[in-house]
């Protein structure tokens, strides 16, 4: 086995090309427990450490290009915490301050865990995906790149280059259950998005389901029966009758970390603690 | 073969598998045994370590991808037999029962003191939620670190 160094994003195209069984490495802190628990053998890696181009953050005319390579630490409280409310507080909950230093927001989306602690903030903001070949840059909807446990869209040639997200006018949250308040995969999680100049809240579901599930209908049902072109507090009753649809939407499974019926229950609960978060 | 910066030397890796992690080469290859290594999957911060002084978990890094960065273990913030301001006060406060998580915990409150001098409790239980002590109960080293922290500022003023 070989470990390829790239310099830059046009070398390890290149060396990804011709390599493409190649495991991309970026933090390394889901790849690495695998190596180490003796679950997964590489061959080729390719390191992703050196190539500053996967670093970069741009601000764009209606939104923001994040990098792949840069860390969860950049959004909690570091550079770039001011894009996204949502994306800072889900980054806060990424297992320890060693791990938000380490792990990447690409690594994220390239393990692609129904638990991801992002993933729920990048469908609700209908995130962009940008990946890149040799050939050139596809950019794919989250919500077409996310397509199973730990599947997603990318080619065997391509390398997750940048997400690029809006800017939101408007409150954004992120609500999590795991066991404890540090170092826990989460249970259950919900990332709530009000866009007040669009008057739409969207919400997506983390951890219930093979991936990341966007509520579709409890989103439908609420611009039909509530104002949200301000942030006016909403009856108990809407507030109830939206938790209850987001739980009836999730697809739970029962596992060594929690039963279906909890998660089903809890991801109500998040739903309706964000919404009141949201219109108050 | 390939070559690591710790603490401040190049030292060469020979015969290593290239899947080795960090952890696994300073203790091994190259002799720093001071990062411990427990968990092997970044739950306990035992093996923490600074890569470009950003602290990380050492057995989650692939030593082979951390070529042209500055590793620092905790061999490297003092000399052997001279403890720093943070050993010192971990001694003086008996912060150390085991003592299997304490070069872990030094690597983090240094880290901690470095980028931000005077945290407030939470930050520091924060800075310090990703190293587990099964001994103490934590409240020592809270101590440790808050001892620290007074020290400092009296001998700026």
């Amino acid at each position: 086995m070989t470990i390829f160094s790239p310099r830059s994003l046009t070398e390890a195209l290149q060396v990804l090309d011709e390599h493409p069984t190649a495991r991309l490495l970026a933090g390394g802190t889901d790849t690495m427990v695998e190596i180490n628990f003796r679950h997964f053998e590489p061959t080729d890696i390719i390191s992703l450490r050196h190539v500053q181009e996967l670093q970069v953050f741009e601000t764009l005319s209606a939104g923001y290009r994040l990098g792949s390579a840069i860390p969860y630490k950049q959004f909690e409280n570091g550079s770039f915490s001011h894009v996204s409310g949502a994306l800072s507080e889900a980054s806060r909950t990424v297992g320890s301050p060693q791990i938000r230093a380490t792990g990447t927001i690409g690594g994220n989306l390239g393990t692609c865990s129904p638990a991801g602690d992002t993933l729920p903030v990048l469908s609700a903001l209908d995130a962009q995906i940008e990946l890149s070949s040799v050939k050139g840059i596809r950019m794919l909807s989250i919500h077409d790149f996310m397509l199973g446990v730990k599947r997603n869209a990318r080619v065997s040639n391509e390398i997750i280059t940048a997400i690029h997200i809006p800017k939101i006018n408007g409150f954004q949250g992120y609500a999590k259950v795991g066991v404890r308040n540090a170092m826990v995969i989460s249970i259950a999680s919900a990332c709530l998005i009000h866009n007040t100049d669009k008057s739409h809240i969207s919400l997506a579901l983390g951890a219930v389901g093979p991936t990341i599930i966007r509520c579709r209908t409890a989103e439908k049902w609420l611009t039909e029966n509530a104002d949200l072109s301000t942030s006016t507090a909403l009856t108990t009753k809407v507030i109830e009758e939206f938790g209850r649809l987001a739980a009836s939407e999730a697809l739970p499974i029962t596992d060594h970390r929690s039963t279906a019926e909890y998660r089903k229950h809890a991801v109500g609960v998040l739903a309706q603690r964000l919404l009141k978060r949201a219109m108050k | 073969m390939y070559s690591l910066r710790v603490n401040g030397t190049q030292q060469h890796v020979k015969d290593a598998w290239i899947g080795e992690s960090l952890l696994y080469v300073l203790r091994e290859r190259l002799g720093f045994m001071g990062s411990k290594g427990a968990c092997e999957q970044g739950e306990c911060g035992s093996c923490t370590v600074l890569i470009n002084n950003d602290a990380v978990c050492s057995c989650l890094v692939m030593a082979a991808s951390a070529i042209d960065t500055d590793i620092i273990t905790v061999e490297g913030l003092a000399p052997a037999e001279s403890p720093n301001d943070i050993q010192q006060a971990f001694v003086t406060e008996g912060a150390v029962q085991c003592g299997f998580c304490t070069p872990g915990l030094i690597v983090a409150v240094h880290h901690l003191l470095e980028t931000n001098s005077s945290p407030t409790e939470i930050e520091v239980k924060e800075a310090l939620s990703g190293n587990i002590c099964r001994c103490t109960g934590y409240g020592r080293i809270f101590s440790a670190v808050q001892l620290v922290i007074s020290q400092r500022e009296k001998s700026i003023s």
